[in-house]
């Protein structure tokens, strides 16, 4: 397999032809933030925490979507890179109603972990306050678009790795909003399988499985990966 | 407990409760026979457990539960602010509103028809006049002042209010590494 | 048809056109149809069926003649080739103008205002683009083939190789005129050389800034330069098959392109085998839904593929992989709209147009506080102060001139310091501003910066696409932020907070809707700062159009104090 060779941190590395930046990073044990990222989809490049510094270009670059290149130095972190990161969050946590201490995934969401990681303390921004619904009418699971990101992840691997396309999304700008179907209730949906891969797929509180009560939810998104290694490489592991 | 006898030594330590549920002070209350050994360090000058009806002067720390809701809340960080050498958000709701600021999808005379005029047991009239006026929004401590440093959990367990305490009565920054600095 | 009986349509049309006694030319676009101009034409209509002069005269409905804001425009043309214009025509006035044309004078109706051609507003424009506009009947093949339309494919498809095409147009110095400058030829270049077994041409007629309307006009006046030019396109860089992108706004341009395709495509000037040659081009028309960021290219491709319309990141750009995978061409309507006459006339006499890294000329659509508001086309380089005060006639009733927008919403205000400035690429990026794709609106100093950055900026907000937290959020504090600066509850730590988000909005969004979103904020900021300080510190709104009386009544001096709304207990 060809092989290039990088520069990441001043750190020489090498990566495969075809890996993009984030995956290069990672091999190295470097760790970028993200959060509409999902091993195993496609990646979007709409959180734009996983910035980097690419020498040679003028604008920042999302990790998840730039192909390494040969000779290409990156630096995955900066003052500038660091603070941009941050206030994304703020803006995230601006944006819709996310209250940890009475979330069902508190202290397993990977939108409160990101905050306590890269330091995001406080919020100077008005809190948008929308006054958005929930969606119970599946009989095994929810979804509550106060805590809803928008990464996406749902609609990307509902489509893509369940062949379902249950999820899409309606409106547009900060009136965006995760529907199933044609922006029908969850539970009348003829499409969902009801697999439930949005549901461990979902960084955050915003699709839960029903009855669960606050810090109950423990997201598994590693399940992706392991079902598409059984079917692509007939790797089965738990 | 007395407020202890003035020591211009010893920092003067005040708590206050905002909008909030009270739980960061039950936390902070978690701290058992550490709080005596505390008590050894501070002047407690100020709070909830602590006789005193004005908020003093010259205070060195304060440790601020809950949110922004209402104008004694507005009055008393105001006062707060121009009384006190460092200001902390003492929890979630001071930090971001938190449950508090729950209603804020709700227009005030909607929340207070519905709470006082349409619940189950409705309280009256009388009971909306002695709720003290509630601000449109509720806001989170550093949206209203300057806040110093901060102290998220909802509540914050009682390891991360005694490392906070600890580095704020050594000068030091407070600088939680990040599993103690997580919301909720 | 083929090239020699290209030559001879061409001929025939232009001697029909010359045997007749008058040509009478109504301006059919769109604001001067609003302005009754359809009306005009029923008269004459009329006049003509009355009259039985069907043989000697003919009324042509052309595209836009300019000067947008003195519509109902009419010229005559008699045989000798003596013209005159008139403006504001009424339907009784023409009946009249008619009449004394025809050595029949009549006493009713009453003089219509004549235009002197030598003008400065005509006489400062140099037309290249819009050359047909006020010429043709854009419905009509005929007529555009009487100006010399398609000779220019001809041209390229007898003499030159894609090779030389490509060349031809990196000499000329063409660049993008959709408000990124990139040098065409480049960008046709790269598609050339891109292998793949399909390729695609794209034009980008997703015209969507707020005053701007010069893709809509040449769109409606002038298709089949559009056309042609793609067509050229397709044989420079290999495609078969281009996409001509419309905003679902534009009704009139759509339908006109429509009828454009099909009478090119009858007589062999689009399709299979071309002009009879081997070169095969379809072209198709899709319309789009009304999102303003399709005008963004790798979310104008997604919306074409028929996806929601988002954009992608680049790279890869879609020179290399854009349409289903494939290198694409994709180009905004003006800067196709000058690629026939290069080829037709030589980019040497087109590069001697314009300034030595701008070469050409630029459509603008100038509107505002300005006396002759309409569409121009004026060389690059010309200074802005010869645009509004020469082309433009000025400011009316004396107004003092403060402010020149462009580029839209990505744009910014270039004050009265800058008048001179010569209108390029380089100089209005050196002011904080952008060419953009040519609104250009014009401000005295009745205009308050702040309300008009908000005014950006809330577009902005409204036509995020969602995609990226920046550009969605962002957007949207920015603008909450800049609607308690208007209405005087806003502190000096908002203005903080403004310029941080500015910064992060601009370097961090995904696409340029969302990079250049805080444009409008940063320039006024820099030009017009005492005026955002003048509505923070003093409560003040010193061009008096801003209502500053949500000032609360607890004055907290930190933070915050815009959130308490007036209470009479407080």
């Amino acid at each position: 397999m060809p092989v290039i060779t990088l520069t990441i941190d001043e750190a020489l590395v090498s990566a495969r032809v075809g890996q993009t930046v984030l995956e290069a990073c990672r091999d190295e044990g470097i760790s970028i933030p993200t959060l509409c990222h999902l091993d195993g989809i496609s990646a979007r490049g709409g959180c734009r925490l996983c910035l980097v510094e690419v020498a040679g270009s003028n604008r920042l670059l999302p990790a998840c979507t730039t192909l390494a290149a040969e000779g290409m130095q990156v630096s995955t972190r900066s003052d500038r890179i660091d603070r941009y990161r941050r206030m994304i969050l703020e803006l995230s946590f601006a944006e819709r109603n996310h209250q940890c201490a009475v979330c069902v995934s508190n202290q397993n969401c990977e939108l409160q972990a990101l905050a306590a990681e890269l330091g995001m303390e406080q919020v100077r921004y008005d809190y948008l306050d929308p006054d958005l619904s929930m969606d119970l009418s599946h009989e095994r699971f929810g979804i509550d678009h106060n805590r809803c990101v928008l990464c996406l992840r749902c609609v990307r691997v509902c489509d893509e790795v369940e062949g379902a396309h249950t999820w899409d999304v309606k409106a547009r700008g900060i009136e965006s909003q995760v529907i199933t179907d044609l922006n029908q209730p969850w539970g009348e949906s003829l499409s969902c399988t009801s697999c439930g891969k949005c549901v461990d797929a979902c960084p955050t509180g915003a699709l839960f499985t029903r009855g669960a009560t606050v810090a109950e939810m423990h997201k598994d998104a590693g399940f992706l990966r392991r079902i598409l290694d059984g079917r692509e490489k007939r790797q089965w592991r738990r | 407990m007395q407020e202890s006898s003035p020591n211009k030594s010893r920092p003067r330590l005040a708590t206050v409760w905002l909008g909030g549920c009270s739980g960061c002070h039950m936390s902070f209350l978690d701290l058992d026979e550490a709080i005596i050994d505390l008590l050894q360090e501070v002047d407690l000058v100020y709070g909830p457990l602590v006789d005193t009806k004005e908020y003093p002067e010259q205070v060195d720390i304060c440790l601020v539960e809950g949110a922004v809701t209402n104008l004694d809340n507005l009055k008393l960080i105001r006062q707060i602010r121009r009384s006190t050498r460092l200001v902390l958000s003492f929890g979630d709701c001071a930090l971001t509103g938190n449950v508090t600021s729950m209603r804020n999808r709700i227009p005030v005379e909607d929340l207070l028809t519905a709470v006082y005029h349409e619940a189950s047991s409705p309280i009256g009239a009388e009971a909306v006049e002695a709720v003290p006026a509630l601000l449109p929004r509720v806001l989170p401590v550093h949206q209203v002042v300057r806040v110093d440093a901060v102290l998220p959990g909802c509540p914050p367990d009682v390891d991360r209010i005694a490392a906070t305490l600890s580095a704020l009565l050594d000068g030091q920054t407070v600088k939680l590494e990040p599993r103690m600095r997580t919301f909720g | 048809m083929n090239h020699a009986s290209l030559e001879i349509a061409a001929e025939d049309e232009l001697r029909r056109q010359q045997d007749l006694r008058l040509r009478i030319f109504l301006c059919y676009s769109t604001p001067c149809v609003a302005a009754g101009a359809d009306r005009v034409r029923k008269v004459l209509d009329e006049l003509i069926t009355e009259h039985t002069l069907a043989a000697e005269l003919e009324i042509v409905a052309t595209g836009c003649m300019g000067p947008c804001s003195r519509g109902p425009l009419l010229r005559l043309r008699h045989a000798n080739g003596s013209e005159s214009l008139y403006e504001q025509v009424e339907p009784e006035q023409a009946r009249a103008l008619l009449l004394e044309a025809l050595d029949e004078p009549s006493s009713e109706g009453g003089t219509a205002q004549a235009l002197a051609l030598d003008m400065p507003f005509f006489a400062r424009q140099t037309r290249i683009v819009l050359s047909n506009n006020s010429e043709i009947d854009p419905e009509n093949l005929d007529h555009a083939l009487a100006r010399g339309s398609y000779g220019a494919l001809s041209k390229v498809l007898q003499d030159m190789t894609p090779a030389d095409v490509c060349a031809e147009i990196t000499r000329s110095g063409l660049r993008g005129r959709g408000g990124g400058g990139y040098p065409a030829g480049v960008k046709w270049e790269l598609v050339r050389k891109s292998p793949a077994e399909r390729k695609y041409v794209v034009a980008n007629g997703d015209e969507g800034d707020p005053g701007a309307y010069m893709d809509r006009t040449i769109m409606e006046s002038d298709p089949h330069r559009l056309l042609e030019s793609m067509a050229i396109a397709g044989y420079a860089v290999g495609a078969e098959q281009g996409y001509l992108y419309v905003r679902g706004e534009y009704p009139l341009a759509a339908a006109r392109l429509v009828k454009a395709i099909k009478a090119a495509e009858r007589r062999g000037l689009l399709g299979s085998r071309v002009l009879g040659s081997n070169f095969n081009f379809r072209v198709d028309l899709r319309v789009g839904a009304g999102a303003f960021v399709c005008g963004e290219e790798t979310a104008l491709m997604v919306s074409i593929m028929g996806r929601r319309g988002q954009p992608v990141p680049r790279p890869p750009y879609p020179a290399q992989s854009g349409l289903w995978g494939m290198p694409t061409l994709i180009n905004n309507v003006e800067t196709f709209a000058n690629v026939a006459p290069i080829i037709a006339k030589g980019a040497d006499w087109f590069a001697s147009f314009g300034t030595e890294k701008s070469k050409g000329t630029k459509v603008f659509a100038l509107c505002g506080e300005v006396v002759n508001s309409g569409l121009i086309e004026v060389p690059m380089g010309i200074s802005l102060r010869d645009i509004v005060f020469d082309v433009g006639g000025g400011l009316p009733e004396e107004g003092r001139f403060k402010a020149a927008q462009t580029g839209g919403p990505s744009g910014g205000c270039i004050p009265a310091d800058h008048l001179d400035t010569p209108v390029d690429y380089e100089s209005l990026q050196q002011l904080g501003s952008i060419m953009g794709s040519g609104g250009l609106i014009v401000m005295n100093d009745r205009s308050c910066m702040p309300d008009v950055a908000k005014f950006f900026v809330e577009f902005c907000r409204d036509e995020s696409c969602g995609k990226c937290v920046p550009c969605r959020v962002g957007t949207l504090e920015m603008y909450q932020i800049m609607e308690r600066i208007t209405k005087g509850s806003a502190n000096m730590h908002d203005l903080e907070l403004l310029e941080d988000l500015c910064d992060l909005v601009q370097e961090t969004s995904l696409c340029g809707l969302g990079m250049t979103a805080p444009n409008p904020v940063h320039n006024t900021l820099q030009y017009f700062r005492d005026e955002y300080l003048a509505h923070i510190r003093d409560k003040h709104c010193p061009a008096g159009v801003c209502q500053l009386d949500h000032v609360p009544v607890l004055d907290m001096p930190e933070h915050a104090s815009h959130l308490i709304i007036d209470r009479e207990e407080l």
